[in-house]
């Protein structure tokens, strides 16, 4: 297996668009083909996510219009990610085994959503179709629901009472507010405090409207390359040291929905590949969906011991500084969660952070050398982590 | 040839008719439901249909304030998690239970399951019928206190 790098990197602003889900990512592909001192024509393949472009603007097949939109030749393939709210790291997963696997040198990777043309309604609707739709959907079951139920177990499981946790995930928000606060491409760039959370309109009980990501308008891209491409290509390239992908079961197959099994195979996977264990990362972008969500997702990762998360959140072990940073782009709390691009959006965010770009920002985990992302797509069905290191 | 043991369907239509079905597993001893192609526990085909007590306790539950498109007549509902006494989760809507009153005592509460039609003029759930109507692929499974 060859080792893989990042070259260029790119991201549009998240947050309500009047461009086209192409035109968005044609933004974000040139400024990671540019940032990597290549030609269009020199991408040898394109690995697109995108859920629900049909529903959004009447338009499937995507891929290829997108990969002509931005020069690509006729002879090169384009395909289409889909995995939910994980697409793009699905698509950055494959294209990763791709390069290392021999078969491409040049892989151009991410995604783009815009889901702020649906409306609300709908847009719950269609995310609502990422849940099992025989067996779950019938109930009208919704992504917030699913993650307000998961809150009540891991309460009871750990014997945290629900307005304690309810406080503490309140935090995970106000964190990511604030980190968000300081990303000019975040869509969210309030910071806000755990009283405005829990003053909140309730979503689904005992979930608030700031325990929630926001529907966002968005596109990112990063290209992805053989490390002696990349040495010529940028100056500092970044490794992508292991990646793990896991597939999850429908809800009520799960026997303990707090103990992610996708998630905690996914992760065991990239872990060992990389031949690093938990300790050994210094900043993680995680698929906060919902608070809770972060606090699960933490423990899964094996960053923290099981029911101890929300604890640290208190702690401010997971903030800018603390033990092991969170979410410094805002996740998708602040940041936005654009499906199609959220886990590009992530990558560029671990890329940036191990280059050590993000000083003036004033986001800038101090000697990041190792990088996680995570991302979850479904009730966890698609559920990839990448580990990202400044050496191979 | 492989045949699909209790296909959504049949599984359904059993349901409408107060039975609750479900697959055991000859080579395990483990009941899966709802139905899939093999064991839940084992992955063995050897596995046949059985109707289940229909009886379960709640694990979990959330009272939905914004609704999916199609499902905004229904709010305030209750979605509820429930373990069935063979074994097996269900989700589905509690019912006969006040939305605005309900509280975390129910959890561990014991349950009967049932079913109600999904909400009318539901997109996007199964074939357009000679009507010009959708025809929905299935139903809510409901959960009643005992």
């Amino acid at each position: 297996m060859r080792k893989v790098c990042v070259a260029g990197v790119g991201m549009t602003k998240f947050g309500r668009s009047q461009k086209s889900s192409i035109e968005m990512f044609a933004e974000a592909a040139m400024e990671a083909i540019v940032g990597s001192s290549i030609k269009p024509a020199d991408i040898q393949c394109l690995y697109f996510g995108n859920v629900y472009g049909d529903l959004e603007e009447g338009q499937t097949v995507m891929a290829p219009y997108a990969a002509r939109e931005i020069g690509l030749s006729a002879g090169t393939p384009s395909l289409r990610f889909e995995g939910a709210c994980a697409s793009a790291s699905v698509a950055i997963r494959d294209a990763f085994i791709a390069v290392a696997g021999g078969f491409y040198d040049l892989v151009l990777a991410g995604g783009t959503e815009r889901e702020l043309a649906m409306g609300t309604p709908l847009a719950t609707r269609a995310f609502e179709m990422a849940s099992e739709a025989y067996y779950e959907g019938y109930a009208g079951i919704t992504f917030p629901g699913v993650f307000a139920m998961l809150a009540r177990l891991y309460s009871k499981k750990y014997g945290v009472p629900l307005p304690k946790l309810k406080e503490r995930m309140a935090m995970v928000a106000v964190k990511n507010h604030k980190n968000g606060a300081k990303n000019p491409l975040a869509q969210f760039r309030n910071e806000i405090t755990v009283e405005e959370v829990l003053d909140g309109p309730m979503i689904a009980e005992p979930l608030q409207l700031l325990d929630c990501c926001p529907f966002t308008d968005g596109a990112a891209a990063i290209v992805i390359t053989t490390e002696e491409k990349a040495k010529k290509m940028v100056k500092k390239p970044v490794y992508i040291r292991g990646v793990g992908q896991g597939s999850g079961a429908p809800l009520y197959r799960q026997k303990d929905f707090t103990l992610i099994e996708s998630r905690v195979a996914a992760a065991k996977t990239a872990y060992a590949m990389a031949g690093i264990e938990p300790k050994d990362v210094d900043v993680v972008e995680i698929h906060d969906c919902f608070t809770i969500a972060e606090i699960v997702a933490s423990e899964c990762l094996g960053l923290f011991d099981f029911g101890t998360a929300s604890e640290a959140v208190e702690k401010g072990e997971t903030r800018i500084g603390g033990r092991i940073p969170i979410n410094p782009s805002g996740g998708l709390k602040s940041k936005g969660h654009p499906i199609g691009a959220t886990g590009a959006a992530q990558s560029y965010e671990i890329v940036k952070q191990l280059r050590g770009e993000f000083v003036e920002r004033g986001t800038q985990v101090e000697g990041a050398k190792i990088g996680l992302t995570d991302t979850l797509g479904g009730d966890s069905a698609t559920l990839v982590n990448i580990i990202y290191g400044i050496k191979g | 040839m492989v045949t699909y043991k209790l296909p959504h369907k049949e599984f359904f239509a059993a349901l409408k008719e107060g039975k609750l079905l479900g697959l055991r597993c000859n080579d395990c001893g483990a009941y899966t439901c709802p139905p899939k192609i093999n064991c839940n526990e084992c992955a063995s085909m050897n596995m046949e249909v059985v109707e289940l007590k229909g009886k379960g306790e709640i694990k979990t539950f959330t009272v939905m304030r914004i609704a999916p498109e199609g499902f905004e007549s229904w709010v305030p509902y209750i979605v509820a998690l429930v373990q069935l006494e063979e074994g097996p989760n269900l989700v589905g809507n509690i019912i006969g239970v006040d939305p605005d009153k309900v509280t975390d005592d129910i959890i561990g509460k014991k349950i009967v399951v049932g079913w109600q039609p999904p909400p009318p003029d539901l997109r996007f759930c199964g074939p357009i019928g000679k009507d010009g109507k959708i025809q929905p692929g299935g139903i809510a499974m409901t959960f009643s206190l005992v």
